[in-house]
């Protein structure tokens, strides 16, 4: 104990350097907690996307690409189902419920999602939670249009406001449905999932937006048909992209995928979210894991730069250690000393890098969530982050072994002064 | 009573060097203050470092206290040292970033011999140090609450002898310790610890090249007449 607490007399008496190696250690303990704050969030984030829904239908292409553009909206359907497909897939007395998905407009560079009112009630995220509607009301009307939380705010929407969807799914399109403009009737709670990022409408809203259209373009002149034309149609699609099933049992799951995936009218694919997820998931792990080592590297360096320092230091404190070897220091003592520098060190290190952790989390919570929909929670640390930093102690006493040794011979050839 | 320190046929030699201490016989009485003259480059400083345990002997004895050096380990000796020596060297003696107290404390950290000595004679640990401190003119608390590094070389000397005499060691060593001072402050340095030396019971081994000061001690030693080792043309 005595001899920590002459360490850090000696280290506060160098303060300037044993600073900058404090905060070498604190901005590299900090990275690889944040790192794995994120990582772990980002995991936990994108396994909650999607919840309660047992079976994700498609066309048939692969796991992954449906996932993609059923749930998170990114990509295109290779294909359409016929409406249907749907409708006996309703029907199956083993299904529960069954959301119908269309996709193909978007808005400013958001996915316009077609759907109908299941969407509302049944789809769900995170640990189960249904959507909330923080404003306004599901759409009813055909030009209705309820937008996802980060859509509303970040093209300042509100209820009552009237929008033009485009046709197709870039940025900048070039073709829009200014003719068939909609009106925001709801605006749902931030879910922090692609759900946030999405305008909803009727299938008929979508259906009715394209109506007149032909080999993917509008009509002209006379086959045009305005909005309220369109109202007096028949505006049940023929097709939609994909389809989320809630089941009457779990049970049922794979047999009903199987059903689903020898459907002989057309070619469908049944996938289970959970396992889809993880599938994707994976395929992100290798840049997971070299971020995860880069920072480790971080860390290295960081214990590094306090080796130099307590080497390079370790020469003009010859006399220190001799007029503590006069005063009855063994040399044992000395590399306690060194020892005890360098967990001092570390553990101040470690501790301003939790500090700058939470106060990092605090101010970038927001926005984070604002623009990538990770929640980073201000928590203790977990048991693994805690292993973490004591890993980060164990190396630095690890490292400091060698100061501590050069001391230590140092103080043995020295003996009790120094001619300097 | 057997002596303080008793040499026998000592002889040192660093590796490969021929031999540069040869000592058939030096004692030093407890209680006494000797005047061990001799310039630099005689073995001085080899001397003091076999005599601290530091180094051990090529052959011969050392005896302190009637404990032969030489047999004890190197843990035993570093103990034995601090137990029953105290030191002085000719300048940077103290921990600049300890206060003042601190570094006459520092002692007592290592010895539990001292320590308890410290605390039989005068309560505790810092007790003995304001009491070796006033008695070396350096008394008052915010002089001892003060970084040892703010002082000047002379109160830095009259610390490092405070810290040397805490818990009453046998034998001060002390190296040039008043090399650094000036004519006046050297001689009152001296007056003090001798004084403080007799209070503690304590013999001074006093190692120097200044021939002025030789008078004041009860004997004085020329390293050369000692040392067998020494070349004529060196000396």
């Amino acid at each position: 104990m005595y001899l920590f607490r002459l360490a850090l007399a000696s280290v506060s008496n160098r303060r300037f350097t044993a600073l900058l190696t404090v905060f070498a250690i604190a901005l590299s303990a900090c990275l690889l907690l944040a790192v794995e704050r994120v990582r772990t969030e980002a995991k936990t984030s994108f396994a909650s996307t999607i919840s309660g829904t047992d079976l994700v239908v498609g066309a048939r292409s692969g796991a992954v690409n449906l996932l993609l553009y059923s749930v998170f909206r990114i990509g295109n359907a290779t294909n359409n189902i016929r409406w249907d497909s749907y409708t006996q897939l309703k029907e199956n007395p083993r299904v529960k419920w069954a959301i119908p998905l269309s996709l193909g407009d978007s808005h400013r560079g958001y996915r316009v999602l077609g759907t109908n009112l299941s969407y509302f009630e049944h789809y769900h995220y995170g640990r189960n939670q249904p959507l909330l509607i923080q404003e306004g009301r599901p759409f009813q009307d055909l030009f209705d249009v309820v937008l996802g939380a980060e859509v509303a705010e970040a093209l300042q929407y509100n209820v009552g406001d009237q929008i033009v969807l485009a046709h197709g799914v870039s940025i900048i399109s070039l073709v829009d449905h200014a003719d068939k403009p909609f009106t925001v009737v709801g605006i749902l709670a931030r879910t922090g999932t692609p759900v946030d990022r999405t305008l909803h409408i009727s299938l008929e809203g979508m259906e009715a937006l394209h109506v007149d259209w032909q080999n993917g373009t509008p009509a002209r002149d006379k086959g045009h048909i305005s909005a309220e034309q369109a109202r007096q149609l028949d505006l049940t699609p023929k097709g939609i992209t994909a389809v989320l099933l809630g089941l009457n049992s779990k049970i049922a799951t794979f047999s009903l995928q199987r059903t689903i995936n020898e459907y002989r009218g057309e070619p469908l694919m049944a996938i289970l979210p959970g396992v889809a997820l993880q599938e994707l998931w994976s395929l992100m792990s290798t840049a997971e894991q070299a971020l995860f080592i880069v920072s480790l590297f971080v860390v290295l360096t960081g214990l590094i730069g306090m080796l130099t320092a307590l080497l390079t230091s370790l020469n003009e404190r010859r006399r220190e250690m001799a007029i503590l070897r006069s005063v009855g220091a063994r040399p044992g003592h000395i590399f306690g000393l060194l020892m005890a520098e360098a967990f001092a060190l570390a553990l101040m290190g470690v501790v301003a890098g939790l500090g700058l952790l939470y106060a990092g989390i605090a101010v970038a919570q927001a926005p984070v969530q604002a623009h990538y929909g990770l929640y980073l929670p201000l928590t203790w640390p977990s048991a693994y982050e805690w292993r973490l930093l004591g890993g980060i102690l164990g190396a630095a006493l690890l490292i400091g072994c060698l100061p501590a040794w050069r001391a230590y011979r140092q103080s043995l050839t020295d003996g009790l002064s120094v001619r300097l | 009573m057997s002596a303080l320190i008793e040499l026998n046929a000592l002889g040192f030699a660093w590796p490969g060097q021929t031999e540069l201490l040869d000592i058939p016989h030096f004692r030093l009485e407890r209680g006494e203050t000797l005047f061990l003259r001799g310039p630099s480059g005689s073995g001085k400083t080899t001397l003091l470092g076999l005599l601290g345990g530091v180094m051990r002997p090529g052959r011969g004895q050392i005896r302190l206290l009637g404990e032969e050096l030489a047999t004890l380990s190197a843990a035993r000796r570093d103990q034995f040292r601090v137990d029953h020596t105290g030191y002085i060297f000719q300048q940077f003696n103290l921990l600049p970033f300890l206060s003042v107290q601190e570094n006459v404390e520092l002692p007592c950290h290592f010895s539990a011999l001292r320590r308890q000595r410290a605390r039989e004679r005068h309560g505790s640990e810092t007790e003995a140090a304001q009491a070796l401190l006033s008695a070396l003119g350096l008394g008052g608390h915010a002089l001892s609450k003060q970084r040892a590094g703010a002082l000047s070389i002379g109160q830095q000397q009259r610390v490092a002898a405070a810290r040397a005499l805490i818990g009453q060691p046998e034998l001060v060593i002390a190296d040039e310790p008043t090399s650094a001072l000036d004519t006046d402050t050297r001689e009152t340095f001296l007056r003090l610890l001798f004084t403080e030396c007799q209070a503690a019971g304590a013999s001074l081994l006093f190692v120097s090249h200044d021939q002025s000061l030789a008078s004041l001690f009860d004997r004085s030693v020329s390293l050369a007449e000692l040392n067998r080792a020494t070349r004529p043309a060196e000396s």
